[in-house]
């Protein structure tokens, strides 16, 4: 069963982006699915290409190191950072550092909210950037991504079509 | 990509927190000036002033009824900026629905007795 409901962003402010969405798994599931790295596999490519690297060292001053190959131009995107909080299953705090960007880091946090009947979890992931620049460098790079992708689907659909 | 530093454009006008305020408060519909006043908790003129911004970047739009001046969103304005935010939130719910398949998995070896006696972790 899928969840319904699409993930919303806001900008709360001139340097952050609130991204929240809900799902229909309890708070202890989707920790598991955004802390353990074979399931971070599964999702965090969301088709756009190979995960190739999947590193969490889950502890307070641990780090974290996801990469993928981009699948509409082959490039490696690469993420990383270090752990700042962890209070299973309710909230990670994280920097986070787009690699071709190393002096400007972000910082996310995550917090699992259950339903009052502890089914569902309204995830929310707020990302604090130091600058408004960095902020909307940020939101413009997710917006050449869904570019990407978008002209991708449209050359999957064309070719489905001549085929 | 950043932009220059002027109010005349929208994203400038509604980075300032008192502007999103107003732009919050005219969510509900048309009103006049002294009901923003006392939505947003400013004095009458920083209210105007910041008025002034949001008309100049387009944001809102002003009429004379009678005595009284109405103030009301301009959606093409908030409509820029939604576009310009959703592709990126086109990703994140890419990303989200692909998590929603792996919860549902999660979700069925829970839930499911394991025959096998499989270790529950």
């Amino acid at each position: 069963m899928i969840t319904t409901g699409t993930a919303t962003v806001t900008l709360p402010a001139d340097d952050q982006i609130l991204i929240t969405r809900e799902f229909d798994a309890p708070p202890a599931l989707v920790w598991r699915a955004i802390t353990e790295p074979d399931l971070v596999r599964q999702w965090w490519g969301a088709g756009m290409g190979e995960m190739t690297v999947c590193e969490i060292d889950l502890r307070v001053g641990g780090s974290w190191r996801y990469a993928q190959t981009a699948a509409s131009h082959g490039q490696t995107v690469e993420f990383y950072g270090e752990y700042l909080e962890l209070e299973e299953p309710s909230k990670v705090v994280n920097t986070e550092i787009f690699a071709p960007f190393p002096d400007s880091p972000s910082t996310c946090t995550a917090t699992l909210t259950p339903s009052a009947d502890g089914t569902r979890t309204t995830f929310a992931n707020l990302v604090q950037h130091t600058t408004q620049e960095a902020r909307d460098m940020h939101i413009n790079s997710g917006m050449e991504v869904g570019m990407q992708r978008s002209y991708d689907a449209l050359e999957r659909t064309a070719v489905d079509l001549v085929n | 990509m950043a932009r220059a530093a002027t109010t005349t454009d929208a994203f400038n006008a509604i980075a300032e927190p008192s502007r999103r305020a107003i732009v919050d408060a005219l969510g509900a519909g048309e009103r006049p000036v002294n009901d923003l006043v006392a939505a947003v908790g400013l004095t009458q003129p920083q209210v105007s002033k910041h008025l002034r911004v949001l008309r100049e970047a387009g944001v809102v739009d002003v009429r004379d009824e009678g005595r009284r001046r109405l103030y009301r969103l301009n959606p093409q304005a908030l409509k820029d900026i939604h576009d310009w935010v959703s592709p990126f939130q086109r990703l994140w719910e890419e990303r989200y629905a692909a998590l929603d398949d792996v919860l549902a998995g999660l979700k069925d070896s829970t839930s499911t007795p394991q025959p096998q006696g499989d270790d529950q972790r």
